[in-house]
């Protein structure tokens, strides 16, 4: 009886505790930067299809990625993708950036634990689960389109 | 005017990112790996190719286009390879940006140390 008091009390201390973001700004802001950052790849994906027109679709936006990916990874490294996360929340996380603010920011953090169990294992902490989840659904609709 | 429906369309896709994000506490992991989801639901379905048509970078850049790319992958190497495709259609669809993701935080590991937060 007494535990489970104790346990509401510490409920309601947790709730007054965690950090109220108001809502309508931070959509906002995720709503923006996320478009802003769709338009960046969107220059550069009719960059790249300028330069090179005989370039096929697929590869064009392959480069995009790969592009925007490093920007991303570079941007972590000197701290900017951060203080952007910060501000935009899900904006900056969704975006293919945030996938690869999430490999670069731990491989980072943890570089002084050494390179192979530092840099190679931490690096995946985030981006692993996505990739998992990746082959596996990837797999999955590959079977049912080798049925149907 | 293409670049307004990239910019609407992105940036509605990276709302809903943060609306989980406040509403349901879920860390980024999950938003990354829910969106990856959705993303290889709307290729299984043949949503995701009338949608790309006018929202471009809209729904490429964000990492539904990653799962999209994923299921595209596999459903043509299903076609084209049979059984192994199902197998390697994914991965080799994606390998680029992983690769990509991968080599550049290498790379900026070694240059960058962490600043304190």
């Amino acid at each position: 009886m007494d535990e489970i008091k104790r346990n509401q009390a510490y409920n309601r201390y947790v709730k007054a505790k965690i950090p109220k973001t108001h809502a309508w700004p931070s959509l906002f802001n995720s709503f923006w930067v996320g478009g802003v950052i769709c338009c960046l790849g969107q220059g550069i994906n009719d960059l790249i299809l300028l330069w090179f027109p005989n370039m096929a679709e697929q590869n064009a936006w392959a480069y995009t990625l790969i592009v925007l990916i490093f920007l991303a990874s570079f941007l972590t490294g000197i701290g900017i993708y951060d203080k952007i996360g910060k501000f935009a929340g899900g904006g900056s996380i969704v975006p293919i950036t945030g996938f690869s603010n999430s490999i670069t920011s731990p491989a980072i953090e943890f570089k002084h634990e050494g390179i192979i169990y530092g840099i190679f294992v931490k690096m995946f902490s985030i981006a692993g689960p996505v990739i998992v989840t990746g082959v596996i659904s990837s797999f999955i609709v590959g079977i049912i389109y080798l049925f149907i | 005017m293409y670049y307004l429906w990239v910019f609407l369309i992105g940036g509605f896709i990276c709302m809903l990112g943060e609306m989980l994000l406040i509403y349901t506490n879920i860390t980024s992991a999950r938003i990354l790996v829910t969106f990856v989801l959705i993303g290889v639901i709307l290729q299984a379905f043949n949503i995701f190719a009338p949608i790309s048509e006018f929202a471009k970078a809209g729904i490429n850049v964000p990492i539904i286009g990653f799962g999209a790319s994923l299921a595209k992958g596999a459903i043509n190497a299903v076609q084209s390879k049979g059984l192994l495709g199902a197998f390697t259609g994914g991965l080799e669809a994606t390998a680029g940006g992983i690769a990509a993701a991968v080599i550049f935080a290498f790379l900026f590991a070694l240059i960058f140390r962490s600043r304190t937060k």
